[in-house]
């Protein structure tokens, strides 16, 4: 008699579910053969490299505008919609979504992109990271990244690398279109490879030149281009400038005779300005992500970008 | 087991480095490194003296073992043979692990010039990973360059939760006949453990120890693999109840929660319970709905159910869209029904009769609008939002009681750090719909990171009875572990 109760209650407490459940339990249309395949990417970045390699045989959806500062991204329910048919996500890693990207995939409701799924591409896996720290890691260190610094994709070698890990991600999940993936690689790996002779050639003359950036978002590209980034507007990764640094940091530019402050689209410029005046520096804003500015359209156009930037005001201030 | 692990790695550095192959710190000064290598050497040694042993006995113990011949005690002598083994059979993590392996005969990226910069000390991993470590690397695919560059350091904790504790202190100061709170109080300290169970499902757990006790106070399982568009959450939570009460106290605003959340929502714990939460996405291109039912054994502030066949219920649906990049809507509406202890202490049973079982019915309306423009989004914000609720609460002899709140809050981002903001409140009182109390607020937040935060508030109630309130709160929240959610 009690148990026949507890199964009243049971059916009760459970109708109001049952009644959602079959009310909306048509399944959307799935994947035709056919229809392009869904990528989600976290960044533009991500998401130029995925239109290079998977061309009219995917769709791209992207979260993080190259003007925004990945970091900070609001999880937007717009965006679980995103994800919800995704067939792909493809992410930067390295905890550089750490701060929006896990709520929204739990609300995604698709098992395919979830951590370890089929459908889910940390693009940092094969690519040549800088800055693991080692040792302690604490938080007086600022916002440290405690795998690396992920802004590894401004390395134009980590760029192949990760449309690389795209082919092979692509192919896995349409075989089918191996041959035109392989295909798209080949000729983008093409294109890169004459690209970076262009701009190793354009930055040859600047190799070692002293510049101060606003945040570390840069390793991978000083490395590659031979620029010497002697210091930081933000005193610690992820602290706004304060006073004292900012002082420490004119006489140590003063001291090393540097000329450039490269601050990201998404940074106040107030304080770079300062001190710009103060040590004669020019303040260069430079997009670190494709769409960062309306010309950075594609990953290539990013470099051609920045590459010229940079060209033209060293050449400007005679270095 | 450290002992066995040590002896090949060092060994084979020993062994490169006077086969005259050139290493990155060529730098050094011969005498310095001649004595390091001294050093090296007898330690090697004594390794090998120590390994030695450990191997005979082992032997030993072996033949003991074994009647049939064997060719183990004949690799016993010859040390180097069973280094070599142990180099074939556990390569990656050799050749990671040992200094020599950075050095410029290492393998290199496609580009030579790249690769010849050579990796700088910050590459290099911790010299001794713990031994209970896998292999770090995974093989790179064929057409791609070993790189060195794996974290490793991360992969012994690998599968422990992401932990934090946050501490949430709140002082008073001011006047206010209703509000006994101390003067300083460590209100809370909510302690998080959250990772994924396996390819199906996550799990959160927030505990919260207070003045009050320790306290789950919330514990779930989330399906996230499930079919058809469905969420369920299984476990004890804060219920989908319009916003204020999914919010955890370090996750709202203010310090304080809104007088209508005090007075018809539970206040401080809200409609907080055990019960299954299922939601489904309504799939389409334009607009964000997600819909909510959620059941409730009905132990809350809210709800209180002597029967285990009376449950509490809830329901949800929330709407979201993007008005421009910039800025969007997020309009929700909420229900939730369920028993309550209203009566059961007052309505003493005459004659053996059962004191009848007193429902109520919440209903909630709530409107959210935020805008931050994307290219200054670390700078600037700007949220609205209100929320409107009634309340039908069964009283004894077939009275009820209709109570309406809301409240209205907006808060500002003015630098990068700041945050100000006001907030209207007024709401009746649950159980007499005659006596409203009202009250208004301004706060104002200062984030020097997004680990800790400190805030003030200003707090003028004005209570039903005539009294009023005049109140300084100040609240510090700190938090420390793993890097948590931004709330949205």
């Amino acid at each position: 008699m009690k148990a026949m109760k507890g199964m009243k209650a049971m059916k009760k407490a459970f109708a109001p579910f049952l009644a959602i459940a079959l009310a909306m339990s048509y399944a959307p249309p799935g994947r035709t053969a056919a229809a392009p395949l869904k990528v989600a990417a976290t960044t533009e970045d991500l998401g130029a490299l995925a239109r290079e390699v998977g061309g009219d045989r995917i769709t791209v959806d992207v979260f993080s505008r190259g003007y925004q500062d990945p970091h900070f991204v609001e999880p937007k329910p717009s965006f679980i919609l995103k994800l919800v048919n995704a067939d792909l996500l493809i992410v930067v890693g390295r905890e550089l979504e750490i701060g929006w990207l896990p709520p929204l995939i739990t609300q995604s409701r698709n098992a395919k992109i979830q951590l370890g799924g089929q459908g889910y591409l940390d693009a940092s896996q094969n690519v040549r990271i800088l800055e693991i720290p080692t040792g302690q890691i604490t938080r007086a260190m600022g916002d440290v990244h405690p795998a690396g610094n992920p802004h590894y994709w401004l390395d134009p070698d980590n760029g192949r690398r990760i449309a690389q890990a795209i082919r092979d991600k692509l192919s896995e999940l349409v075989p089918a279109e191996a041959a035109y993936f392989a295909q798209r690689y080949a000729d983008f790996d093409k294109r890169l490879a004459e690209a970076q002779k262009r701009w190793d050639a354009t930055m040859a003359p600047f190799k070692g030149t002293k510049v101060v950036t606003y945040h570390r978002s840069w390793p991978n590209f000083a490395e590659r281009f031979g620029l010497n980034v002697v210091g930081y507007v933000e005193p610690k990764p992820g602290i706004p400038p304060t006073p004292s640094h900012t002082v420490e940091l004119v006489a140590e530019m003063k001291r090393q005779g540097v000329k450039v402050i490269l601050v990201e689209p998404y940074f106040d410029v107030k304080t770079p300005e300062a001190v710009g005046r103060q040590t004669g520096a020019e303040v260069l804003v430079m997009p670190p992500s494709v769409g960062g500015v309306k010309e950075a359209s594609d990953y290539i156009k990013l470099f051609d970008y920045d590459v010229n930037l940079l060209a033209t005001a060293f050449k400007r201030l005679g270095l | 087991m450290l002992v066995v692990v040590g002896v090949p790695r060092v060994s084979v550095a020993q062994s490169v480095a006077p086969a005259s192959v050139e290493r990155p710190e060529t730098s050094v000064n011969a005498p310095q490194l001649r004595a390091e290598i001294e050093r090296l050497r007898n330690e090697i040694d004594q390794l090998l003296r120590q390994y030695d042993a450990r191997l005979q006995t082992l032997a030993q113990q072996l033949e003991k073992l074994e009647s049939r011949k064997a060719g183990n005690p004949k690799g016993v002598d010859g040390v180097p043979a069973s280094t070599e083994k142990r180099d074939s059979g556990n390569p990656t993590s050799l050749a990671t692990d040992a200094k020599g392996s950075n050095g410029p005969e290492g393998p290199r990226g496609p580009e030579g010039p790249g690769g010849a910069e050579g990796p700088t000390g910050q590459q290099t991993q911790a010299q001794v990973p713990p031994p209970t470590q896998p292999p770090p690397t995974q093989l790179p695919p064929p057409d791609q360059p070993p790189l060195q560059t794996q974290p490793q350091s991360l992969s012994s904790k690998v599968f422990n939760p992401d932990m934090s504790v946050i501490g949430n202190f709140v002082g008073v100061a001011g006047k206010n006949e209703f509000n006994v709170d101390p003067a300083m109080q460590l209100t809370e300290v909510e302690a998080a453990f959250q990772a994924i169970v396996d390819p199906y499902a996550r799990a959160d757990f927030f505990l919260s120890a207070s003045p009050d006790g320790l306290e789950v106070e919330e514990g779930y399982i989330t399906f996230t693999s499930l079919p058809a568009n469905l969420l369920l959450k299984v476990g004890k939570m804060r219920a989908q109840f319009g916003k204020v009460n999914a919010l955890h106290t370090h996750q709202m605003p203010t310090v304080d929660r809104p007088l209508v959340t005090q007075n018809l929502v539970g206040g401080e714990e809200g409609l907080s319970d055990a019960g299954m939460s299922l939601s489904y996405l309504l799939h389409n291109p334009v607009i964000f709905v997600d819909m909510i039912g959620e059941v409730y054994h009905g132990d809350s502030e809210v709800f209180q159910s002597p029967e285990r066949s009376k449950l509490a219920y809830v329901g949800r649906v929330r709407a979201y869209r993007d008005i421009t990049e910039n800025s969007n809507i997020d309009l929700g509406t909420s229900f939730a029904f369920g028993p309550t202890g209203v009566g059961l202490d007052l309505a003493p049973p005459e004659g053996g009769v059962e004191a009848p079982l007193l429902n109520k019915r919440l209903f909630g309306i709530d409107a959210t609008y935020r805008y931050r423009p994307l290219r200054r989004a670390i700078y600037r914000r700007f949220n609205v939002r209100t929320e409107l609720i009634w309340s039908r609460q069964e009283l004894p002899d077939d009275l009820h009681a209709s109570s309406f709140g809301w409240y209205a809050l907006g808060e500002y981002q003015f630098a990068r750090r700041w945050y100000a903001g006001a907030r209207y409140d007024r709401s009746a009182r649950l159980l007499d719909d005659t006596l409203t109390d009202n009250g208004g607020s301004f706060f104002m937040t200062f984030w020097p990171t997004e680990f800790s935060q400190i805030r003030g508030q200003y707090r003028y109630t004005s209570y039903a009875e005539g009294i009023t309130g005049n109140e300084f709160l100040f609240q510090f929240n700190f938090s420390i572990g793993a890097h948590g959610a931004h709330i949205f």
